[in-house]
């Protein structure tokens, strides 16, 4: 009787294990099937500053003054990092972003699989292969400004200002920022986590993610940038400088709403 | 059969027919906008993904490869520059001349045998066919319009919606539409019925005179490591010599590497009796000028092509008699059939 006592106990145990994960995956899943949105919402800054176009002065870290006329930048490749490690990856997101036109600043992502997410990866800029496809159409189209027609690729990251310590004609500050071949490579990746939060991705919610886009970083972190020494490029190896300053710091995660 | 099953039946039919139009790009052709590959040819680098060719497709590409309505006054289309009878390049002028008489940098290439070309322009930094409009549509010195107003153009004007709803199955124009219509009609642009080609293949009318067979011998031995058959073109950047120093950065602009200053694509030698001037400034207005600058112009510049400095000689050397025999073979290069081919001109 002892025995029997016994055997009974592990099967209880085992049962009640079985119940247990069975009830986990059984309660987890009929609220989180489907898909659902996510909002990304890209907040340009310079610095701490709200990134004004023409009318705000800025200070570069090397302390030269600034102010910004054109920014504009790619972000693309997006995936979403589920809390298990497997990620989603968004198909065709490319995602364009006009500090002109304010509404670029709202962009949804669609036909998200239902889960928590607890990271975001990226690529500033656009892949290797649309840079020498065919032509492309919507946030690819070369109409945007954002295609070289002399060399063909893409520009990633497009500044345009002036700054009196600028040694251009009319002191202008020129930083178009592409390039996709080695070793001029500025496609720059990029992972960003939730800080610790879920990103609840449901079919009948549309969670958001709130980005700060820091202008600023394009001219310290690796290598100040002094305007009088360095206010052109147009990929090349002064581009890449310019991608590795901005590289891990020029999109960053502020916070998530569910 | 009662009219519900009929209707069934049909409406069967059509699903089966658009399904066949959307997933088949291989649907019979009339001949004539068809695109084949010579027999004597490789394989096309272009895959035509997307963008098989239509005679619908075709056509357009063509209107607005001849519609001057692309340039910012209205005054130059591509076939502007990219002449017919000239092999689509520009007959007498040594470089681009563009709106408001603009003159550019480089001589216009001729457009033929495109998509066996994986890069473009004199430095190839244009690196698909589809996008090679880009460069010329925009040029301040070319036809000096911005894409969106070209497309604004075709989608306000009277005639193209309709067009590219036939070509597309959209009359809305994109800028995509747009270069996959033009890249139709580029690419039909095939130059490979030359004498020479009809040598090759053992055709009528591929009999070369004493000459000209002489003149094929010369060029197997001197000039087909870059001329390369049957493209006649390695479409590799060299430099052959033409400065000391080169003002035009040439490739280095594009690789931002010193040591390619001065180079540019080899040009390919089809039709090159009709293509005059030579060089990417087009500054040799012969054929007999080109060979005797191999003689002896070349410069031994630090980024001279290997090729053209053997022997502790600086280029090749070549008697007169072998200058005229090469000359010779060059002109059974002229492909005379693609040069008046009606449907590559202005309609």
């Amino acid at each position: 009787m002892k025995l029997n006592k016994y055997i009974l106990l592990v099967i209880t145990a085992i049962t009640s294990v079985i119940y247990t994960s069975c009830s986990k995956s059984n309660d987890a899943e009929p609220t989180v099937s489907g898909t659902g949105k996510v909002q990304l919402e890209f907040e340009n800054l310079v610095g701490e500053e709200p990134l004004v176009l023409n009318t705000e002065t800025y200070k570069n870290a090397h302390g030269d003054s600034y102010n910004i006329t054109t920014f504009k930048y790619y972000v693309s490749n997006i995936s979403l990092v589920k809390e298990d490690g497997s990620s989603y990856k968004v198909p065709e997101s490319y995602l364009l972003m006009d500090a002109s036109e304010p509404q670029s600043r709202f962009q949804t992502l669609e036909g998200i699989p239902a889960g928590d997410y607890k990271a975001i990866n990226f690529t500033i800029g656009v892949d290797s292969a649309r840079n020498f496809a065919g032509a492309q159409t919507n946030a690819l189209d070369p109409a945007h400004g954002m295609f070289w027609a002399w060399s063909s690729g893409y520009i990633f990251v497009k500044f345009e200002g002036t700054s009196p310590q600028s040694t251009a004609k009319g002191n202008t500050l020129t930083f178009h920022i592409g390039g996709a071949k080695s070793p001029t490579n500025t496609i720059r990746t990029a992972t960003q986590t939730f800080g610790g939060n879920l990103l609840r991705v449901r079919d009948n919610s549309k969670p958001e993610v709130h980005f700060a886009v820091n202008a600023a970083t394009m001219f310290t972190g690796k290598a100040n940038v002094d305007f009088a020494a360095l206010n052109f490029t147009m990929g090349g190896v002064n581009s890449v400088i310019v991608a590795d300053n901005y590289a891990s710091s020029f999109i960053t995660v502020e916070h998530i709403h569910n | 059969m009662n009219s519900k099953s009929t209707v069934i039946i049909i409406l069967l039919v059509l699903i089966a027919v658009i399904a066949c139009r959307k997933g088949s790009n291989d649907a019979p052709q009339p001949d004539d906008v068809r695109f084949v590959a010579p027999s004597n040819f490789p394989q096309p680098v272009y895959s035509f993904e997307n963008n098989a060719v239509t005679k619908n497709g075709f056509e357009l590409g063509r209107k607005l490869f001849f519609d001057s309505g692309l340039s910012i006054d209205g005054s130059v289309s591509c076939g502007s520059c990219h002449q017919p009878f000239a092999a689509f390049a520009n007959l007498d002028h040594s470089v681009s001349h563009g709106v408001d008489n603009c003159l550019g940098t480089r001589n216009t290439p001729p457009l033929f045998n495109l998509v066996w070309q994986q890069e473009f322009m004199w430095d190839g930094g244009v690196r698909n066919i589809e996008v090679s409009p880009l460069n010329a549509l925009t040029n301040p010195c070319e036809m000096a319009n911005t894409l969106t107003n070209v497309v604004d153009v075709l989608n306000k004007s009277n005639q193209y919606p309709a067009l590219f709803n036939k070509a597309f199955g959209t009359s809305t124009v994109t800028s995509q539409l747009m270069f996959r219509a033009l890249t139709q009609f580029m690419s039909m642009l095939v130059s490979a019925n030359s004498k020479y080609d009809k040598h090759i293949r053992k055709e009528t009318g591929g009999d070369f005179s004493i000459d000209e067979e002489a003149g094929y011998q010369l060029f197997i031995q001197k000039c087909s490591v870059c001329h390369k058959e049957p493209l006649f073109t390695d479409l590799s950047y060299r430099s052959n010599g033409l400065d000391l120093y080169s003002e035009d950065r040439g490739r280095d602009s594009i690789t931002q590497n010193e040591a390619d200053r001065g180079k540019f694509r080899v040009p390919t030698l089809r039709n090159i009796e009709v293509t005059m001037p030579y060089m990417h400034d087009g500054r040799f207005n012969t054929l007999k000028r080109v060979l005797e600058h191999y003689n002896s112009g070349v410069k031994n510049n630090p980024n001279l092509d290997a090729e053209l400095k053997k022997n502790g000689v600086s280029g090749i050397p070549l008697t007169q008699t072998e200058q005229t025999q090469i000359i010779a073979f060059l002109k059974t290069l002229t492909d005379n059939d693609f040069i008046h081919d009606k449907r590559f001109a202005e309609q």
